[in-house]
């Protein structure tokens, strides 16, 4: 590759930290817009920090249409702009953008707006919406291509259905303590292989949720940290690595990301001095749930091959080996595309997740497993 | 076969027109660049390894190893509605090259990962050939 697998990040080292975090309820609204949802966000983001609106003047904006709309109407003129496009892998890169520009001063407070509307707004993710070069075969959509490195890891290494299914029950399990998550009906291993096939193998009870809401954070320095509401949630280790190769077979990786989350962990785990072992609660990209299987391995949690025996028996509920997803993720809490999974990793630092808090979270790591693979670990400032 | 809702079409270009222009002279290529070599699909503007934009479409064996596939259960277009449940294949073309294509002539429950398997040709009609795959 002739990219060395450690870099500079570490020099961000608990320099940055997330001071605000809001949300929108999730759900279906047909009559607002992504900038009214975006919004909503910014505004309990801002009261959640205490943090002076005037003062914000780095503004991150992703799955929302227009920047310049975005700021006319919360009233900012930053210095500091990015617009990002609606994919999911884009929540880790945005706050590993945001947290390089306030270290380098471009600005010294960002507020990062995150929205989607495509509940309303009837979103398929496949077909005539996203042209591809496999149309004329019929392949379209990211859960196929989930679907596909799924068939291969079967193959490869015996995991079962059944096994995979203990990832989205375990989430269904957390949504379900978890007030303002969209799915509240508990699931079995059962259930989920009861559900209707999407694209074989991946049933519905694989795939993410479509709904609406927005998210925001609010990052700032470690120093400009300490005069606002809360304890900061500091930014303690990052990881990046992007695999284009297979672009267009968009959302796909024929070895699982595997490579480039190895690579991923050593940086963030380097970067923050801990390993696998000392992860409190794990939040985990998972679009679709042969996601997280990928991303266990990847990280280190368990071996390649070996990440449906280790999620048999509870591994990621609660209580678990490995609290994974407490809000209940993209397939049962909702459709954030990253942005709610960063949040709740705050509030789990925080200690403001109730009855869904893992005690004692001192250490929790977001990570996504996507051609754009991100991980970022959290501490308590 | 279904006549009255059309399939989406690839969108021919200058630089996949070679692909399509031997598909239907049932001739499997990819995009191989003159300068260094490098076999790839789908094609591109410059070759991924040395940007030379000295590439052509050369003729591949049409051989190679299934590395995964799936069955639609969901039309994302209503064209495909009627083949429901359908076949898709990616293959490891002997070349190198991945594509992604339909399986055929084979029930899901006789579908083994790794197997060798090549290119068959559906002539979809006058203007569009479809390279497909079958076990070999």
């Amino acid at each position: 590759m002739g990219i060395p697998a450690l870099n500079e990040f570490h020099k961000l080292k608990d320099r940055i930290a997330i001071v605000g975090v809001g949300n929108t309820p999730y759900g279906n609204f047909p009559d607002t817009d992504d900038y009214g949802l975006g919004a909503r966000a910014f505004r309990n983001a801002v009261e959640d920090c205490g943090v002076d609106k005037d003062k914000i003047d780095g503004l991150l904006v992703c799955r929302v249409p227009h920047y310049a709309r975005m700021g006319e109407i919360i009233g900012l003129n930053p210095r500091w702009t990015i617009q990002m496009p609606p994919h999911g892998r884009m929540s880790g890169m945005a706050i590993i953008e945001a947290a390089a520009a306030l270290d380098a001063g471009l600005c010294d407070y960002a507020a990062l707006i995150y929205a989607n509307i495509g509940r309303s707004r009837r979103v398929n993710y496949g077909g005539e919406e996203s042209p591809g070069v496999w149309d004329p075969w019929g392949f379209t959509s990211p859960g196929a291509a989930h679907a596909l490195m799924f068939q291969r890891h079967r193959a490869l290494f015996g995991t079962t259905t059944r096994q995979l299914a203990e990832v989205s029950v375990a989430f269904r399990h957390h949504a379900c303590l978890n007030p303002a998550a969209v799915m509240k009906q508990p699931i079995t291993i059962d259930d989920h292989e009861a559900a209707r096939p999407i694209t074989e193998p991946l049933r519905l009870l694989d795939y993410c949720l479509i709904n609406d809401g927005a998210v925001c954070i609010i990052m700032t320095t470690k120093e400009r940290a300490r005069d606002l509401k809360k304890k900061p949630v500091m930014i303690s280790g990052i990881g990046a690595r992007e695999a284009f190769t297979t672009g267009s077979i968009g959302n796909f990786d024929l070895n699982f990301w595997h490579d480039e989350m190895q690579d991923v962990a050593e940086q963030a785990y380097g970067m923050a001095g801990v390993g696998p072992s000392d992860v409190d609660a794990l939040m985990c990209y998972d679009n679709f749930s042969p996601t997280v299987l990928f991303s266990l391995e990847g990280l280190g949690f368990c071996k390649q091959g070996e990440a449906g025996s280790f999620v048999e028996g509870g591994t990621l509920k609660l209580g678990g080996k490995l609290p994974t997803n407490t809000d209940g993720g993209h397939l049962s809490n909702s459709y954030m595309q990253g942005w709610a999974l960063n949040i709740e990793a705050v509030r789990q630092i925080r200690g403001e997740c109730e009855d869904r808090q893992v005690p004692n979270a001192q250490v929790v790591q977001y990570c996504g497993a996507t051609p754009c693979s991100r991980s970022i670990i959290y501490t308590p400032g | 076969m279904q006549t009255d809702i059309a399939k989406p079409r690839p969108k021919i270009d200058s630089v996949n027109r070679g692909f399509w222009d031997n598909a239907r002279a049932e001739k499997l290529s990819v995009q191989t660049c003159s300068a260094c070599g490098d076999a790839h699909f789908p094609g591109s503007p410059v070759c991924p390894r040395c940007l030379s934009e000295d590439q052509s479409w050369v003729q591949v064996s049409g051989r190679g190893k299934l590395l995964s596939w799936v069955r639609f259960h969901r039309a994302y277009w209503d064209s495909f509605r009627a083949d429901l449940p359908y076949l898709v294949c990616l293959v490891g073309l002997d070349e190198g090259p991945l594509l992604v294509s339909n399986l055929v002539g084979v029930e899901p429950d006789d579908i083994v990962i790794g197997a060798a398997v090549e290119a068959v040709f559906e002539k979809v009609d006058d203007e569009l050939t479809l390279p497909k795959f079958r076990i070999r």
